[in-house]
């Protein structure tokens, strides 16, 4: 009896250790994001570092009205809209297919982690030669017929940059479905062969419930990833890029180097706000999309 | 009926030879860039100029007219050459020391963040109470918060305790990031507790039980997240740019841009170069990042 109730709930002094391995971490995360975070928020209700008044809500409706600010947030939200989605759909496709019986699946899937080798330096070089303005795309567009166009330098930049974000990690994506459709229980999908089900039906009602975990952890990590195409966008076009590539990042860098804390401070709440929103949203989906998977 | 088996099959098979040909389609299309890197850095510099000279804006008028004014693709050097190394690893020690930098960056950060992502995450799957729970979920939080919003708190702490324009500066901050200690808690979570029962019956204590049991069954992860977070840093560019002024720190990730616009062809071979590391990695964990994460879906779970 004694015996039983230390395995399940441990000698005092095992649960003392297990609660100390999570100390360095959480020490680290307080000084290094927490503490100076909080600090972020003060700055961002006060007027300015020396005369420390609280102007209330001021530095954030004096952000709304700033057209860097508004610009950049509406190119990362479509760039993220765009391009997050679009990556969880097209590798399940991607997993899918290469859950089909062809030859050579292994040397695929190392073909398509490829991208996670290269350096993103080197790709934006490759994708320069690409989308110049004599270059290889538009050397074809004009074959087909067609007027070669600014690719980079121009509204079509927002293409280009999603073109090279899918590249890059549509290989991982993929990886996590195929793994995860791997997992399916092969007589779940026997039963419904037997009963005549069609692949749509399958996939509808059998595939997507299973896959509904891996989804949102695809959707998260895309979305993690999405923010960081300013690297690209960066090494493509430097800090001052065309208006449609100008990114929150160019907007928090270039307010950075003009040491304007308050309206810096204020973007970063707003940003962080909105993420635990979409965070929300995201964990409201689990509970309704995870349960009858459980079950 | 035999007959319509017969036709159902061939209709199979015929669509796989579909699937076939786009997916090698989409897989060339996939590993083009790293094969023009590594084929063009073996190229002579006045083959590169021929070819890609009308991308460099410092061209030189008289210069400019021995050139197409077209961007050629080209796979296939008309004569192999090291000479992009030879400038790149002897003739001039700039690219070597900024190779040296991302490697003084990368590296500890990967070591630093995975020790601590093994030992927190055995704490939180360990004897989870209602404080671990809220911790991780403030985890979840913080790791999905872009750099966007960590900057400015990262600038503070790098300020207040003098480590601007450090190494340090960009490494502590990174050691405490979020990311691993979420995926590895997840995998740890899913070790049958019989395992560890059983050890304990041996009189295993709880450290021998994180190095003996949890580390080898988790190594799969371990070395799949430990990839990933080296090629996210080793391609590092918003930390340096503002949290060290002084470029003489920068990694070549940063500085690989500054060649792109000025020499191509040595910009292929550092790419080349720049590369090595990754690859290696991947010759030895492919198969991990392939099988390591294999339970990853959802959030909390």
């Amino acid at each position: 009896m004694k015996n039983k109730t230390k395995n399940q709930c441990g000698r005092k002094g095992e649960r003392i250790f297990s609660n100390v391995c999570v100390l360095p971490s959480l020490l680290g995360v307080m000084i290094f994001f927490l503490v100076p975070f909080c600090i972020v928020i003060y700055y961002s209700l006060i007027n300015n570092p020396v005369l420390k008044e609280f102007v209330g809500l001021e530095n954030y409706t004096k952000l709304f009205s700033n057209s860097a600010f508004t610009k950049a947030a509406k190119n990362t939200a479509f760039f993220s809209l765009v391009s997050v989605p679009l990556s969880v759909v097209l590798s399940l496709g991607l997993a899918m297919l290469l859950e089909r019986n062809i030859p050579g699946k292994s040397i695929f899937r190392t073909f398509f982690l490829s991208p996670l080798m290269v350096p993103t330096a080197s790709v934006v070089l490759v994708w320069q030669v690409l989308f110049h303005n004599h270059g290889t795309v538009n050397q074809i567009v004009e074959a087909m017929g067609g007027h070669s166009v600014d690719w980079i330098k121009s509204s079509n930049g927002q293409l280009v940059i999603i073109c090279m974000f899918l590249w890059k990690n549509l290989g991982y994506n993929m990886i996590l479905f195929m793994s995860a459709l791997c997992a399916i229980p092969k007589d779940i999908i026997e039963v419904a062969d037997l009963e005549g089900a069609g692949s749509f039906y399958k996939f509808i009602h059998i595939k997507l419930r299973y896959l509904s975990p891996t989804i949102l952890f695809v959707l998260i990590l895309s979305m993690i990833n999405s923010f960081k195409i300013f690297r690209e966008v960066y090494l493509l076009t430097g800090n001052y890029p065309n208006d449609s590539l100008y990114m929150l990042q160019h907007f928090m860098n270039n307010t950075f180097n003009s040491l304007d804390y308050q309206k810096l401070s204020a973007a970063a709440v707003l940003f962080a706000l909105l993420m635990i929103v979409i965070m929300a949203v995201l964990l409201i989906a689990e509970d309704i999309f995870g349960k009858d998977v459980e079950n | 009926m035999k007959l319509k088996r017969m036709s159902v099959n061939r209709r199979r098979k015929i669509f796989n030879i579909f699937v076939f040909g786009f997916v090698l389609l989409a897989a060339v299309l996939f590993l083009l860039p790293t094969v023009l890197t590594l084929a063009n850095s073996f190229m002579t510099s006045n083959e590169i100029n021929a070819n890609y000279g009308a991308m460099l804006s410092n061209m030189t008028e008289d210069k400019k007219t021995f050139i197409s004014t077209n961007v050629n693709l080209k796979f296939i050097p008309d004569k192999v050459t090291f000479d992009q190394y030879k400038a790149v690893l002897i003739q001039n020690s700039d690219y070597l020391m900024k190779f040296w930098n991302s490697v003084w960056l990368t590296v500890p950060i990967t070591v630093f963040q995975m020790a601590v992502a093994i030992l927190t995450s055995y704490g939180f799957s360990r004897y989870p109470n209602k404080f671990k729970g809220i911790i991780f979920f403030a985890y979840i939080i913080l790791m999905i918060m872009p750099y966007q919003v960590t900057l400015v708190p990262n600038y503070l702490v790098a300020d207040t305790f003098g480590m601007l324009d450090t190494r340090l500066s960009i490494i502590l901050p990174a050691i405490f990031s979020p990311f691993s200690i979420f995926l590895l808690t997840k995998v740890m979570r899913r070790i049958p507790i019989s395992y560890v029962e059983a050890a304990k019956l041996d009189g295993a204590g709880e450290f021998k039980i994180l190095t003996k049991i949890y580390i080898p069954l988790c190594k799969g992860a371990i070395v799949s997240i430990a990839m990933l977070v080296f090629i996210d840093y080793w391609n590092m560019v918003e930390q340096p740019i503002v949290l060290m002024r002084e470029p003489t720190l920068h990694p070549l990730s940063v500085f690989l841009s500054q060649i792109n616009e000025k020499d191509i062809g040595l910009a292929f071979a550092i790419g080349v170069v720049y590369m090595i590391p990754t690859v290696l990695m991947f010759l030895y964990g492919e198969d991990y990042l392939v099988e390591g994460i294999t339970y990853s879906g959802g959030i909390k779970g």
